[in-house]
């Protein structure tokens, strides 16, 4: 009875989504590895940090939308071509803003995400010094006494 | 005054609280906006989608300004949108398509469905076009001017309030 249930809601789920798809095969590289390991490597540690645009809480690597598959398909195809991750990364952000990317960037928007916690270290410094500093001369006016 | 500074941690918390809560309270937009308006076209050359229509390259376009329609015969949307964008045509815009991971039969059975409003369509099979001009779904309309400058874009199905919004985006483009 259960696993009628589940099987019926997993339809419910998935006919909508296979209604709106493509019948296309998927693009060369999309669910294919690069022959050699360390290419693969930098395009996996790569695609693990790019946003499925579709389907927008996912990673490329973590998504099977179309969408997702034809993003590898560039990031692989790219490595292959003897870009660098880094390029790739330039590419995308170039195209859809930093969002793509999961990576945090420094940009006109962020950089007070990346100054906070230096500001707050020092604003600490500076209480635990005064704070300390009253404290070895309560200390020195108490031997004095 | 030492006692004022008590509750500076609480208010501070007070303030994320309240500013977390009216965040969520803000309808999220799901659009991601290409980052390439202003930007030239990129090189590209695409095979036609079907045999009813030439395909679809850079080259295409200038000379004047015309709509690139990213669609698929796949996409519901796409549908919806088709009356507009003949309207659009017929109102004098020239609209070039790329066909999104998509069949010539699809596309054909598409057209002859729902109307042909374009001048050429191009098959893009593995969304290569889409990604490089910083399309993240089907539908997507953008303006080209001219001089092969993007200039527009518009996301999702276009609705009958949009296309004198369209229409003004190609006349500026000139």
């Amino acid at each position: 009875m259960i696993r009628l249930i589940l099987a019926s809601l997993a339809a419910l789920l998935f006919v909508p989504q296979a209604l709106a798809q493509d019948a296309m095969p998927p693009a060369p590289y999309a669910y294919n590895q690069l022959a050699d390991p360390r290419l693969e490597a930098e395009a996996s540690a790569l695609m693990h940090t790019l946003r499925c645009l579709k389907c927008q809480s996912q990673s490329i690597a973590d998504s099977d939308a179309p969408m997702a598959g034809d993003m590898r398909h560039q990031v692989r195809s790219r490595i292959l071509a003897g870009e660098s991750p880094e390029e790739i990364r330039r590419w995308l952000i170039a195209r859809y803003g930093d969002y793509v990317s999961y990576e945090p960037e420094v940009s006109a928007t962020t950089w007070p995400l990346f100054i906070a916690p230096l500001v707050l270290l020092l604003v600490v410094a500076a209480v635990l010094l005064r704070r300390l500093g009253r404290r070895r001369s309560d200390a020195d006016t108490g031997d004095a006494a | 005054m030492r006692s004022l500074y008590v509750w500076v941690p609480l208010l501070l918390f007070a303030f994320f609280a309240g500013l977390a809560a009216y965040m969520l309270t803000q309808p999220k937009t799901q659009f991601v906006e290409s980052t390439m308006i202003g930007q030239p076209l990129p090189e590209f050359a695409l095979k036609p989608a079907f045999d009813g229509l030439p395909g679809a390259a850079k080259a295409d376009f200038g000379g004047k300004p015309k709509l690139l329609n990213i669609w698929a015969s796949w996409c519901l949307p796409c549908i919806a949108e088709a009356p507009q964008l003949e309207a659009l045509q017929q109102q004098g815009a020239e609209i070039i398509g790329i066909a999104i991971r998509d069949r010539p039969d699809d596309v054909a059975n598409f057209l002859a469905r729902h109307g042909n409003p374009y001048s050429r369509i191009g098959s893009d099979a593995i969304s290569e076009v889409q990604l490089a001009i910083g399309s993240s779904g089907v539908p997507e309309t953008f303006v080209i001017d001219a001089k092969g400058v993007i200039r527009y874009q518009h996301i999702g199905d276009i609705r009958a309030d949009d296309v004198p919004k369209l229409l003004a985006e190609l006349e500026k483009a000139r």
